[in-house]
């Protein structure tokens, strides 16, 4: 079974907000910047970027990082990790970073994705953007910052974020069969 | 594409150009990581890699382990000189013995054609050749192609040549095999003595002039002169070999376009090519050596992670 849990407007709602939020913690950005997460919280983050630039003007640094090579699942996935690119043209020491992804599941990435950071540098703080935090089935202890929607779903359920010209829809997919 | 064809990296004659592909796609990544102020990954943290040379090995040798230590991997490292081997050991036992260490990946230089199909068949381990006698030597050739590709893009239709001691040289067939399976155009050029009786059957240009080479090619890969394999004489002298086929700063000069030039070492300057070209803009040497680096890594990640390598 397949069914939407969230699309536009309701998507640019919570995309407004959460960039209030992040204007509220970080000012006019000048000690702040977005790295989102190579391959799926990358448009979420371009999203974020385009949004406070209409909203309030702000030019934020943003960078793109991949955490395939810190993940905790090499050699043990059945399937071979291929990394993605990084782009990341200014420095992290000292900055205050906020991580971009689509979904919080297990917390396994934003793990990776923490280690990855510190092999740029050492910044000042890190926060976690999330549009999705799906709750229960959390196997280390992190927590998003900012967050789009909670939701309550199964362990086998798939959440499914998708993008099409800047317009998000969120699925849930369900398994019936198990 | 997601995954090597082969759980070996044995030669570039076994692998596809997909394969190729991927090595360079994850070598780019592995460049990024170390050229960054923390050049090390967590990945291979729980692999151990043996390097085994029966031959001498200066910068191979360093470069691989370079790559497996930024990776994190345990290393440990065996030499011919100071080993059992003196004693008579075969290589099935000196590798068993090194594998019973619970060893994860065997890189090996060997002076026999061969040496690693004939481990592969007898070790679970996954084996990457770092050179066999005069046959190949697959890591040198995908640097090479992956710093022709940084300097001149897609290799296709690029008009390759390779100059110099093609006869001893295991760098030369692999660099054939990984140019043409990137759809390369390429000529071997040097002394006759030099040149294999049957290297055009590998379906390359072969030429014994160095001024119409050069004027051909977009880039010339010089390789050394190895006196150490070389009983008999196969020119009159260093002298007479460096004037009729060292290339100087005055002959790149004269030449219609400008072209790009590479060795892979050790340079015995003065022969193969002058100071002045080794040290010029048109010069990708340091470039090779950094490449070297990041392919090494890519091949060492790439087959670590197979699932049920």
């Amino acid at each position: 079974m397949k069914r939407i849990i969230l699309e536009y407007p309701q998507v640019d709602l919570i995309l407004t907000r959460i960039c209030h939020q992040l204007v509220e913690d970080h000012g006019d950005f000048s000690q702040t910047a977005i790295l989102a997460l190579q391959p799926k919280g990358i448009l979420l983050g371009k999203a974020i970027i385009q949004k406070l630039e209409m909203l309030f003007g702000i030019h934020a640094t943003y960078g793109e990082l991949d955490t395939t090579f810190h993940r905790d699942d090499f050699r043990r996935s059945d399937k071979l990790l291929i990394p993605n690119e990084v782009n990341i043209d200014f420095e992290i020491e000292n900055k205050r970073i906020i991580l971009v992804d689509d979904v919080l599941y297990t917390g396994r990435s934003i793990r990776a994705a923490l280690d990855a950071v510190n092999d740029y540098g050492r910044p000042a703080s890190i926060e976690l953007v999330t549009l999705i935090n799906r709750k229960y089935k959390r196997e280390v202890p992190i927590q998003p910052d900012y967050i789009g929607e909670n939701i309550d779903s199964r362990t086998d359920d798939y959440v499914k974020v998708e993008w099409n010209n800047n317009q998000c829809k969120v699925w849930i997919i369900t398994d019936n069969t198990k | 594409m997601s995954q090597l064809s082969s759980k070996h990296l044995l030669g570039i004659s076994d692998i596809t150009e997909d394969d190729i592909n991927l090595i360079f796609k994850t070598a780019e990544n592995f460049k990024q990581v170390i050229n960054r102020p923390i050049k090390k990954v967590p990945s291979l943290r729980d692999t151990t890699i043996a390097n085994v040379f029966f031959e001498n090995s200066t910068r191979t040798k360093i470069s691989f382990e370079l790559a497996e230590k930024r990776l994190s991997a345990d290393v440990v490292n065996f030499s011919s000189s100071n080993s059992s081997v003196k004693k008579g050991e075969t290589l099935i036992d000196t590798v068993n013995n090194i594998l019973a260490m619970k060893v994860d990946m065997v890189v090996m230089r060997h002076p026999v054609p061969g040496a690693h199909q004939f481990l592969s068949r007898h070790i679970d381990a996954n084996i990457i050749n770092a050179g066999d006698g005069t046959h190949e030597h697959p890591t040198q050739a995908l640097l090479d192609a992956f710093s022709i590709r940084e300097s001149l893009g897609d290799l296709k239709d690029k008009k390759i040549a390779i100059i110099g001691d093609i006869l001893h040289s295991r760098v030369a067939l692999s660099n054939i095999y990984c140019l043409q399976k990137l759809g390369a155009k390429v000529t071997v050029c040097g002394p006759p003595t030099l040149l294999p009786k049957y290297i055009g059957s590998l379906g390359v240009e072969v030429s014994n002039n160095l001024q119409e080479t050069l004027e051909w090619c977009d880039c010339a890969n010089m390789l050394r002169i190895q006196l150490e394999r070389q009983e008999d004489k196969y020119f009159p002298s260093l002298r007479e070999y460096s004037l009729q086929y060292g290339v100087t700063m005055p002959m790149l000069q004269n030449l219609k376009k400008e072209i790009i030039l590479m060795h892979p070492g050790p340079i015995n300057r003065g022969v193969e090519i002058t100071s002045e070209v080794a040290d010029s803009d048109q010069s990708i040497i340091l470039n090779q050596v950094e490449n070297g680096v990041a392919i090494r890594m890519a091949i060492l990640y790439l087959l670590a992670g197979k699932p049920n390598s």
